[in-house]
């Protein structure tokens, strides 16, 4: 179990985070990018020195500042990924590996370097010189350099991030499954959704210094603490003032004009909370208001953006506030979806959450 | 026409630098015939003068070197209060004149020098040795090593430094094998600067150790002697010193060129 309570002033906001990641167990720490992400790596890998708190790996104490202990990063044992895997260019990539592997006798280092360079599919590097490698396989050497120590926290600062998008996913998968029978805790700092959701066990999201949220991927999508919870995830995010409405829903007057229904209970400003694929689109004008409307918004929008993924589409909405909705094919090819085309937005009162502002 | 004119501006300031640094020493050359460069060779007051300019500058890199590089490094990675003056300290010596750095090594390290009681408490003596030679070759070469070695590892990648830490490296190990390898082709050729320097060096040596033949007459000292009375055996013996330098350089240079190399 690793235990982390960090206070540090960065250069735009103060830093106040307290993190417990239990073995086995991966935590996505996500945020935009200057949060401070990296800030909360580097002070648990040593490599920092927060101006306050304390950080715990099982009964070992890594840092406490309150009571003088601040133990130097080689005592620690943390297994970091650097986000550029910062590779020893002058050394050989099994001798980046053997670096860590100081308990093992001098004569078997090579061979127990190639075992681990093995576990990645990377023996065939051995000898090769890391400014020879592509990302993926610079990845896949610091991933078995971080294990030679035989870590007791494993750290990955942006792990994905240096590699193309054909490799991304082939090396999703394989850290996933590195993460998951390491054994140990792990924190994988990133500032991306997708990735967050895929390799964490639960994704603590940073925001102004604080974490907003610490909850599992799906409910992080399904119920978003804040708006910038909701937007990190892909939702869209729209402003309004709430009130009490007819039937026990809220009405939101939007910023941007027009009025939308929720289920959720608010008064005062607010942020409505949308994801893509719960808005529907249909042709401009048509259905008048009525009875079998009442649950539902209907919104006057202009298409901004077309982006067909897979056998879906991606649109962009202004109504006037940006709004993204994601219809199948025949929908888009059905309602002739092109930028300037105006559409009507269908959105349930049922699945429009309602957060307060950020402050 | 007029797009020419910067460029044609450019390489004549650097034909006319090129003209300017290399007229003097191929001249040396052009005016001692082979065959006097070679019989100057047997003369064995050159052989002696020359065998001790390269045993004195030895013996001052390796020191400056052994100790230049740890300071260097303590200089490059912390920040502490009065560590710009430490790093003006360490270059001073390369503005100081030479005939001023000699009195003041003479006035610290001489027999009423203010560290001269120690010096001779020790059993040291340092003025008109071999080992003042050493001393004022070390003085006036070491910030040409010393200013090159903290350059060099202030651009180390800090990550790789970090990341040795975090593999369990101590301080000692990160310096040994992470920063000083990859740093290796700036110090070799802030190293060869400072040999140069030292095979140069006249005047702290001769206000220091004086100009006695086999035991601190350096090459340097030597060509001065003969300039008054035999200008071609002078002549000669800056052409020898010359050649020596010369190799001196090319021979860092490669010695980092190697490294880089290997690296990529």
């Amino acid at each position: 179990m690793l235990r982390a309570e960090l206070t540090h002033a960065l250069r735009d906001v103060r830093l106040d985070v307290a993190l417990a990641v239990a073995d086995g167990e991966t935590v996505a720490l996500a945020g935009a990018s200057g949060a401070g992400k990296t800030t909360v790596l580097r002070a648990i890998a040593g490599l920092v020195r927060p101006d306050a708190g304390c950080v715990t790996c099982g009964d070992a104490v890594w840092l406490d500042r309150g009571g003088g202990v601040d133990l130097a990063p080689e005592a620690r044992r943390c297994g970091v990924l650097f986000q550029d895997y910062a590779l020893f260019g002058h050394l050989r990539t099994w001798q980046n590996v053997a670096y860590g592997l100081r308990d093992v006798r001098r004569s078997q280092r090579r061979a127990a370097a190639i075992a681990l360079l093995a576990r990645f599919g990377a023996e065939g590097l051995a000898d090769a010189r890391p400014g020879a490698l592509s990302g993926g396989e610079r990845q896949r050497v610091a991933l078995a350099r971080a294990l030679a120590t035989r870590p007791r926290v494993l750290l990955l600062d942006e792990p994905l991030s240096a590699l193309d998008p054909a490799t991304r996913a082939a090396a999703a998968r394989e850290l996933a499954a590195v993460l998951a029978d390491g054994g140990v805790p792990a924190i994988v700092v990133t500032h991306d959704y997708v990735e967050a959701a895929t390799l964490g066990d639960r994704v603590a999201v940073l925001d102004g210094g604080r974490i907003v949220q610490d909850a599992p991927p799906a409910q992080l999508a399904a119920a978003p603490a804040s708006a910038f919870v909701a937007d990190f995830t892909g939702a869209s995010v729209l402003a309004g003032t709430a009130r009490a409405g007819a039937g026990g829903l809220t009405e939101v007057a939007l910023a941007g004009g027009g009025m939308l229904l929720s289920t959720d209970r608010a008064t005062g400003p607010v942020h409505a909370i949308v994801r893509p694929w719960e808005v529907g689109l249909e042709a401009a004008g048509g259905e008048p208001p009525g009875a079998a409307a009442s649950a539902r918004t209907r919104l006057d929008a202009r298409v901004t953006a077309v982006t067909p993924l897979g056998n879906r589409v991606r649109v962009g909405l202004a109504v006037p506030e940006p709004l993204t909705a994601d219809v199948t094919l025949a929908a888009a090819d059905g309602l002739a979806l092109a930028p300037g085309a105006r559409v009507a937005v269908v959105l349930k009162a049922t699945a429009t959450r309602l957060v307060g502002p950020a402050d | 026409m007029r797009r020419l004119a910067f460029p044609a501006l450019l390489w004549s300031a650097l034909a006319l630098t090129l003209v300017f640094l290399a007229l003097p020493l191929v001249a040396i050359f052009v005016d001692v015939p082979p065959g006097e460069l070679l019989s100057s060779l047997d003369d064995p007051a050159a052989t002696d003068a020359l065998r001790l300019s390269l045993e004195t500058s030895a013996l001052a890199l390796a020191l400056i070197v052994l100790v230049g590089t740890p300071a260097a490094w303590v200089l490059a990675t912390r920040r502490f209060p009065g560590r710009a003056v430490l790093v003006t300290l360490v270059e001073l010596p390369l503005v100081v004149p030479p005939a001023v750095a000699g009195i003041g090594l003479l006035a610290a390290l001489g027999p009423q020098g203010i560290a001269g009681g120690l010096l001779q408490d020790a059993g040291i003596t340092l003025v008109l040795q071999t080992s003042g030679v050493v001393v004022a070759l070390a003085f006036v070469a070491s910030p040409f090593y010393v200013r090159q070695a903290i350059a060099a590892f202030e651009s180390v990648d800090p990550r790789l430094l970090e990341a040795s830490r975090t593999l369990g490296a101590g301080e000692a190990r990160t310096l040994l094998r992470i920063a000083i390898p990859v740093a290796r082709p700036a110090l070799a050729a802030g190293a060869a600067l400072a040999w140069g320097r030292a095979l140069g060096e006249f005047g702290a040596t001769l206000m220091f150790a004086g100009s006695f033949r086999g035991i601190t007459q350096t090459a340097p000292l030597a060509i001065y002697e003969r300039f008054a009375s035999d200008f071609p055996a002078a002549l000669a013996l800056s052409a020898v010193l010359v050649a020596l330098s010369g190799a001196v350089l090319l021979t860092a240079r490669l010695a980092g060129r190697t490294g880089t190399d290997a690296a990529r």
